[in-house]
């Protein structure tokens, strides 16, 4: 589970009251090590994620950069060293690569799921209703889910995510499995919902064009080491396949195979 | 598990599903085919009671068939009564009031043991699928128990009981107990990880964990085990009401053998069927409100 970070970072805290704006927090990993029987899945890893900063971590698969963002979730504790997430209760959201809404919901019920407890029930309605709308699918809030594209359910489960304002969202290869130009769209929207709350994005991913699409800095982990760090301080709103963009991608692409 | 196919009931809760939301498949990126314009409305209807009845057609054809040969002396009367005197003798039981004394019995039997064997196995299903101590404790004995023949136990019952009320509750509560058990704990186990690891991301508390993902979960696989438990419930309380009753229907049927009535014998198995295809329509009815979110209970879609 995640510690309470140093006072000094307190300087990073969110806003005063829960309501106000959800901005990003920092998070921290000190000496990182995951055992999973003998082979260390983590190793010794280090990595600091400022505020609001969109971070992709790229690498292999079995590379352990899934293992990464469960650290940061708290579905998994390391075996040595320690994860640390700024603010004083910080909200932390997961993506997955599958969207797991609950069949037995309809779509908005499905968004009220990502609500913290506190919230009463039409306060929770409507920002479910209102972050149903910033996906584009508040015309689609009383559906089943299992009648929704494979596009349109990641959307959903990209709305419960948001619902909570979070200031952590982590996001474990959740486009994984769409077809190109949905990937697209989804990238696009994640990207504009970044751009207007400000919250601090770790993006796990084995596209590398993906993470040139989004990430201000791009993290290689390979054998459980960050292998290469790479700020990658692109415009925004950015256009697919620019020079800049392709340039980071060879670097990666290099580091990766060695050439 | 859980394919059955639609049935009428179904299919018509599905025709109005549909009509309350017009144009729901009108946006452009909706992944459906758009629903057929309202004009074929009517023949829709004819096929909607077609579906309906279909099921019924050929146990009216037997008895039609039934009917003729005994009339025309192929059947012999003290073998098979015909349709038309085993009507007349529940006419006549419906007319004295026995018949619905009896049907009384035998559902109030019938209920009141399913409500207690079902609860039991339903609990035991749950603590044994959520806690894995209480499955390492409980698990064995109750497998044990389950491959007695619940009703080689009858001797014993009587030994008991006598021919109370007791021995017949305590019958099918014990065979109703093992399907609802068992497919209460298939049901929990297999609800899918990711969705209990999602509620986990997600803040849930166990019990909210519980109510809002495991038990919807494990829903479908409860309704399987009902069904079973249905067809268990009534075969129970025949056997026992047969073997040692004062009242009930299989008390009727008993009867009937020893004063020679057939027709009464063949109106009490006749109304067993009835009853068992009731059962069967009330769960499937249950079922279509309680998983109208599961795609085999959804419209069909052209």
């Amino acid at each position: 589970m995640s510690l309470a970070i140093a006072p000094q970072r307190r300087a990073f805290d969110s806003a005063p009251t829960p309501l106000a704006e959800a901005r990003g927090v920092p998070a921290r990993f000190i000496g990182v090590t995951r055992r999973f029987g003998q082979t260390p899945v983590l190793d010794g890893l280090d990595l600091d994620i400022p505020a609001g900063q969109f971070l992709a971590v790229v690498g292999e698969s079995g590379c352990g950069k899934s293992t990464l963002l469960r650290q940061l979730a708290g579905l998994d504790a390391p075996s040595e060293g320690a994860v640390a997430i700024g603010g004083a209760e910080p909200v932390t959201r997961m993506m997955f690569q599958e969207p797991r809404l609950l069949p037995w919901r309809r779509v908005l019920a499905n968004v009220e799921v990502g609500l913290p407890a506190r919230v009463n029930k039409a306060e929770g309605r409507e920002r479910a209703l209102s972050a149903l709308k910033a996906v584009g699918l508040a015309d689609r809030a009383g559906e089943w889910p299992s009648v929704l594209s494979g596009g349109q359910k990641q959307r959903v489960a990209l709305a419960r995510a948001l619902v909570s304002r979070p200031q952590l969202l982590l996001l474990d290869e959740p486009l994984g499995a769409l077809d190109a130009l949905t990937r697209i769209d989804m990238q696009r929207l994640i990207e504009r919902i970044w751009l207007e709350q400000g919250f601090t994005a770790v993006l796990v991913t084995h596209d590398v064009a993906e993470a040139s699409a989004l990430a201000d800095r791009i993290v290689l982990v390979d054998s459980g080491k960050v292998a290469l760090d790479l700020p990658a301080p692109l415009p925004r709103p950015r256009r697919r396949g620019s020079p800049e963009s392709a340039a980071i991608e060879a670097r990666i692409l290099d580091q990766l195979f060695g050439a | 598990m859980q394919q059955q196919t639609l049935d009428a009931a179904q299919a018509a809760a599905f025709a109005t599903d549909a009509a309350r939301r017009p144009g729901a498949s009108a946006t452009p990126d909706a992944p459906v085919a758009a629903r057929p314009p309202q004009t074929q409305s009517a023949p829709r209807r004819m096929a909607g009671i077609e579906r309906r009845l279909a099921g019924w057609i050929l146990p009216l054809l037997l008895i039609l068939a039934w009917e003729a040969l005994s009339r025309a002396g192929v059947i012999h009367g003290n073998v098979l009564p015909a349709p038309s005197a085993i009507a007349l003798a529940g006419w006549q039981a419906a007319r004295s009031g026995d018949l619905f004394q009896n049907m009384a019995v035998s559902a109030a039997r019938a209920l009141a043991g399913l409500i207690v064997g079902g609860a039991i196995g339903f609990v035991f299903g749950i603590a044994n699928g959520v806690s894995e101590l209480s499955h390492r404790y409980t698990d064995t004995t109750l497998q044990m128990i389950r491959n007695v023949p619940h009703l080689a136990l009858i001797p014993l019952v009587i030994l008991w009981f006598g021919i109370d009320e007791e021995a017949k509750l305590f019958l099918v509560a014990l065979g109703v107990f093992f399907p609802i058990y068992i497919n209460t704990l298939h049901g929990v186990r297999t609800v899918d990880p990711h969705l209990i690891e999602m509620g986990r991301a997600y803040g849930m508390t166990p019990v909210t964990l519980f109510v809002r993902v495991i038990l919807p979960g494990a829903l479908p696989s409860i309704f399987v085990g009902l069904r079973f438990a249905l067809g268990v419930m009534w075969l129970t309380l025949i056997v026992a009401e047969t073997i040692a009753a004062q009242s009930g229907l299989g008390h009727m049927a008993m009867q009937g053998r020893e004063f020679l009535q057939v027709d009464v014998v063949m109106l009490a198995i006749l109304i067993y069927a009835l009853l068992g295809k009731l059962a069967d329509v009330l769960t499937r009815l249950l079922e279509g409100v309680c998983l109208s979110w599961h795609p085999n209970f959804q419209p069909a879609r052209s």
